[in-house]
């Protein structure tokens, strides 16, 4: 046995093992907050782990090279599984601090065992101050390396889950490679290779299927408890509630804070309403939810709205779930309204009923399928819905987050034939936000906005029509079925801020 | 591994080389799974296929739907019972592809009254039919073109009366309706587990790679924008309009590997791209296929200027809707279906014509002032009476690759790993070319619908006659195996969303541009009418299998033989 090798194999489990606590950590962190608390409480845990590690090793009287091993194998399937496991705990809100602390003291435990193990295995070949000093200067060097490779390099390239499984495979392999190394201290290596293998295995296909885990996770991570979660045909659906109210996400993608959610709405459907002529038929898109038909049924004209929204499941929920309906005001049980859970370019595109008032209210272009809802096409079919002296309102993303994304909504209106008019109003959920008013020509305020409004008032609705100069009108291009710029210009602007 | 033994020696080209199987043919039942895999699908996809699906799953419900063979190979039997008198008829159009509707349709166009299109299948549309179930229309064949880079000529004539053109902008370019271009996103590609955007490889290309591809195509544009002396372009839709000059023509002389490399092009991704372009639009490989028609697919589209041209358009019944749209022309009252012309007897002021309806089971016979043959040049060969003893030097030169097409109907799209979906979807490692979607351009379709895929497999052996017999042995469970052995790798769950499969075989689906042909006698030869009452219309007179060609040749035609019965109709071919 050369003792390079073993050093390098001590360099190595340490690193191993500061990245799983440096994981568990951050994950803590990441999913319930507080970080100054969940970094003391891991950290803690962690050492004390060590030293229960460190005592327990004196029971160990035979078969120490084999028990290395063992505890190396056990520490990469636990350690290297800890970041998916947890995330799954967190996901399917199974016990997430009992499962937090066990895989600490579990990984901080067996962590614990390998030096004194290895110092044992070791003892005769070195003299005593030689060893403490060599093993003991590898194993913090070994430290030094994974606390500056985490943040640096693995985090914001493999992320979490891949971090973990990857340092657990290095764990495993180097569980492997002791089996030759330390080969003359062990009566049967066979058995100890089959289990070595069997993790390495196990950690491979976890890993190669890191990227489906993570974006899995990634959509079901919010900083509420979930109170509803579903999955329908077409998206994700999840309802959490904390302590500044109730919030609903598709696809992980936050809709509607109840907090400030009549910021949105109000600004969303009141500008295009009290510039139409009349408002007997309503026209929504999207906004299955609710809550913009709620708006709308404050004016007592409306005579009729149509909501269409491809998913049932979404309609079913805002009726149904009890938080919600109270939000909307039980509006989609309103006599008035009419639910269509229809695709809306199947919708425009098949019928001829012509409407007053149209709200485009659909998650922001974030997929090739939104980003359809946002063509030159859709808007001519979308004209061809509107009465005469109709008008549309489009809910266009943030003129700040993506600002070329906003001013290609207004280009392909005005593309498609119509006169527009932007605004932008600050929702603090999700920021400034922006909204285009489209019709056959140009629309001046018509009648005063309804009562009992918490947002818009006569006096700053105006302020909502001037752009600062970070946000104000920029070249983009025209978005068509058969470029679909939109999509790019939306997931690169949205990048820069993520 | 046998398996090795198999591949070529690898000199730096792709691995779609490797491994020819037409020069052992076998009967299906001959073959393991996995040779049969090796054999159509090539070695890479073959192994990504046998690693994946090691276990057995249910197959796919279908069948194979094409009958054209069974009534097409009548011919080759010998005498048909001939009726003794029949129908006059100022023009017999013989054959309902693009190329006899396109000439039906300028019929139609001049008011022309007294004509009939015969066709030989109980369906329309030749290599451009379409088919419809419950879930949407699909292609059975050519599935775009296109779009025209101007608004004159006899196709944006046609897209005119579709709709589709809309206008040209302010520099006289043609507008075309957005639901018909082909919406994004519109190209993917699958390499090692992964799908990603367009159809040039880009992950892990190297700086070469880049560098070689933007020298191709700097290249391209060069040859996109050069014109002769006469303005003519030397690349340019249809091939009709293209240069004659000899600096241009001489590419037909040898094929595109050479040019490739003649040329210094060794990036193993741009021979892959231009490879890919040579079977999608040829049928045929590199080392077959002459330099001068592979470049007419990268320059003829576009006017080199380095502007964007506005892609291509598409339904979802491809060019089915072409199809229908020439049909809804003609006049359903002047088609024949499963008639199966099988004389043409040319006398001096008519031609006699014998048909078998195949519908009623019995003989027909046509005297026509003029006839327009709109079938295939090796068809010609058996059905014009006086060719049948001593054939015209030109038959021979003209060679037709087979094709296999499938329909796949999905309970919905199965999911899969990159980029997403696209209009075009194909394989990097495969020997097929992937599949298209035919809801891809439905404004009906829902994102997560049912829908159907159409998949294409061109057999692109030198030996047609070989690889045809290597189409007609593999039965359908081959069929099912090869197309869900092709796409399981790239797609989580297909088999369990896999509702049925069709299968349609073409035995001389597309002419062959070998080197030499396009520009060469044989070609020039066939286009010349026989005497003055039979005229000629067929894609392989352009020497490549486009609707364009087919459409250009069946408006000359029908104009050849409107000027031959003194109706004056100011040419749309100008």
């Amino acid at each position: 046995m050369r003792r390079p090798l073993l050093f390098i194999t001590v360099f190595a489990i340490a690193t191993c093992g500061l990245v799983y606590e440096l994981v568990v950590g951050t994950l803590a962190s990441y999913l319930l907050g507080d970080s100054v608390f969940q970094f003391s409480t891991v950290i803690g845990v962690y050492l004390f782990a060590l030293g229960i590690g460190s005592f327990v090793s004196r029971y160990i009287e035979s078969g120490v090279a084999a028990r290395f091993v063992d505890a190396e194998l056990a520490v990469a399937l636990i350690g290297g599984a800890s970041a998916p496991i947890l995330f799954l705990t967190f996901t399917r809100s199974g016990p997430f601090h009992f499962a937090l602390y066990a895989t600490v003291v579990a990984v901080g435990t067996l962590v614990g065992l390998e030096i004194p193990l290895l110092l044992r295995i070791l003892k005769d070949r070195l003299r005593f101050k030689d060893l403490v000093s060599q093993v003991l200067t590898f194993d913090y060097l070994g430290a030094l390396l994974a606390s500056l490779l985490f943040p640096i390099v693995l985090v914001p390239r493999l992320g979490l889950v891949r971090t973990s499984l990857a340092f657990g495979l290095l764990n495993a392999l180097v569980g492997l490679w002791s089996t030759w190394l330390l080969k003359t201290e062990m009566t049967s290596v066979r058995p100890l290779r089959v289990r070595a293998f069997a993790v390495a295995g196990i950690l491979l296909a976890a890993f190669a299927s890191g990227d489906r885990l993570t974006q899995y996770y990634e959509e079901q991570i919010y900083a509420d408890e979930v109170v509803h979660a579903e999955s329908s045909a077409y998206q994700r659906i999840a309802v959490t509630r904390g302590r500044r109210g109730f919030a609903l996400f598709l696809n992980g993608s936050l809709q509607f804070a109840s907090a400030d959610e009549y910021r949105y709405h109000e600004a969303l459907v009141h500008p295009a309403m009290i510039r139409a002529r009349s408002i007997a038929r309503v026209l929504i898109l999207g906004g299955g939810d609710g809550l913009a038909a709620r708006e709308v049924l404050r004016y007592a004209e409306v005579k009729s709205i149509t909501l269409v929204d491809i998913d049932p499941a979404i309609t079913a929920l805002a009726g149904k779930v009890g938080e919600l309906a109270e939000l909307n005001r039980n509006s989609l049980r309103d006599p008035r309204m009419r639910v269509v859970n229809e695709d809306a370019m199947r919708f425009l595109a098949e019928g001829d009923e012509r409407f007053d008032v149209a709200i485009a209210d659909f998650p922001d272009p974030n997929n090739f399928s939104l980003g359809k809802l946002y063509t030159t096409h859709f808007y001519r079919l979308l004209q061809r819905r509107l009465a005469e002296d109709g008008i549309a309102v489009i809910q266009s993303t943030s003129p700040l987050f993506a600002r070329r994304a906003f001013w290609c909504v207004d280009a392909t209106l005005r593309a498609a034939g119509f006169w527009t008019e932007p605004y932008h109003a600050h929702v603090p959920s999700f920021g400034e936000w922006g909204y285009i008013l489209a019709a056959r020509g140009a629309r001046e305020p018509f009648r005063e906005l309804p009562l009992g409004l918490r947002f818009l008032t006569e006096t700053t609705l105006a302020t909502l029509f001037e752009f600062p100069a970070d946000m104000s009108r920029i070249d983009a291009e025209v978005n068509r079925l058969n470029n679909q710029v939109l999509v790019r210009y939306y997931e690169d602007e949205w990048k820069r801020w993520n | 591994m046998e398996l090795k033994g198999d591949r070529k020696v690898s000199t730096g080209e792709t691995e779609l080389e490797a491994s020819h199987p037409a020069s052992h043919p076998r009967t299906s039942g001959d073959l393991s799974r996995r040779e049969l895999l090796v054999s159509f699908l090539g070695v890479a996809a073959a192994e990504a296929a046998c690693l994946r699906s090691r276990r057995t799953r249910e197959a796919v419900p279908g069948a194979i739907v094409d009958r054209a063979f069974e009534t097409g190979h009548l011919l080759r039997q010998g005498p048909l019972e001939l009726a003794s008198d029949g129908q006059k008829v100022d023009v017999l159009v013989v054959g309902g592809g693009a190329s006899g509707l396109s000439a039906g349709w300028r019929l139609a166009g001049a008011g022309f009254e007294d004509f009939l299109v015969c066709e030989l299948d109980d369906d329309l549309g030749g290599t451009a039919r379409s088919g419809k179930n419950s879930v949407t229309s699909f292609p059975w064949g050519a599935h775009y073109i296109p779009a025209p880079l101007r608004s004159q000529g006899p196709v944006p004539r046609l897209l005119g009366e579709m709709g589709v053109l809309e206008g040209a902008d302010g520099a006289g370019r043609p507008r075309y309706a957005e639901q018909v271009l082909v919406a994004e996103p519109e190209e993917r590609v699958f390499y090692k587990g992964s799908w990603y955007e367009g159809l040039y490889l880009r992950v892990g290309a190297t700086p070469q790679d880049l560098a070689e591809l933007a020298r191709f195509e700097k290249a391209m544009e060069e040859l996109a924008a050069a014109r002769d002396g006469r303005g003519r372009k030397a690349f340019d839709v249809p091939s009709a309009r293209c240069s004659d000059d000899s600096e241009w023509t001489a590419l037909d002389r040898i094929s595109i590997a050479e040019w490739l490399d003649r040329e210094r092009y060794r990036s193993p991704r741009l021979r892959w791209l231009v490879e890919y372009a040579c079977r999608d639009d040829h049928g045929c490989t590199a080392d077959q296929l002459s330099a001068w028609a592979a470049v007419w697919y990268f320059a003829a589209r576009q006017e080199g200027d380095g502007r964007r041209n506005e892609g291509y358009l598409s339904w979802p019944e491809g060019n089915g809707k072409l199809i229908q749209q020439m049909a809804k022309a003609v006049g359903s009252h002047r088609i024949a279906k499963s008639c199966l012309v099988h004389t043409i007897e040319p006398r001096a002021d008519r031609c006699i014509v014998h048909a078998f309806d195949a519908i009623a089971g019995a003989p027909r016979r046509f005297t026509a002032r003029q006839v327009i043959f709109a079938g295939p040049r090796f068809v010609a060969g058996r059905v014009i009476a006086p060719w049948r003893e001593s054939p015209p030097a030109f038959l021979s030169e003209f060679q037709y690759g087979p094709w296999v097409v499938a329909n796949l109907t999905l309970r919905q799209p199965p999911r899969s790993r990159g980029f997403p979906l696209a209009w075009d979807n194909v394989l990097y490692e495969s020997r097929s070319l992937g599949y298209v979607v035919a809801t891809h351009q439905s404004a009906k379709a829902l994102p997560d619908g049912p829908t159907v895929w159409t998949w294409y497999y061109p057999l692109t052996g030198a030996d047609v006659r070989a690889e045809r017999a290597r189409a007609l042995s593999a039965t359908y469970s081959d069929w099912e195996e090869l197309v869900m052995s092709d796409l399981i790798p790239a797609h989580q769950g297909l088999a369990a969303v896999a509702e049925r499969l069709e299968v349609m075989r073409f035995g001389h689906a597309m002419i062959r541009p070998r080197p030499g042909f396009i520009w060469g006698k044989a070609r020039r030869d066939a286009q010349q009418s026989l005497g003055r009452n039979l005229h000629f219309a067929h894609t392989d007179l352009g020497g490549m299998a486009l609707f364009e060609e087919a459409n250009w040749f069946g408006v000359r035609a029908a104009e050849r033989a409107l000027a031959e019965l003194g109706y004056l109709s100011p040419s749309w071919l100008a």
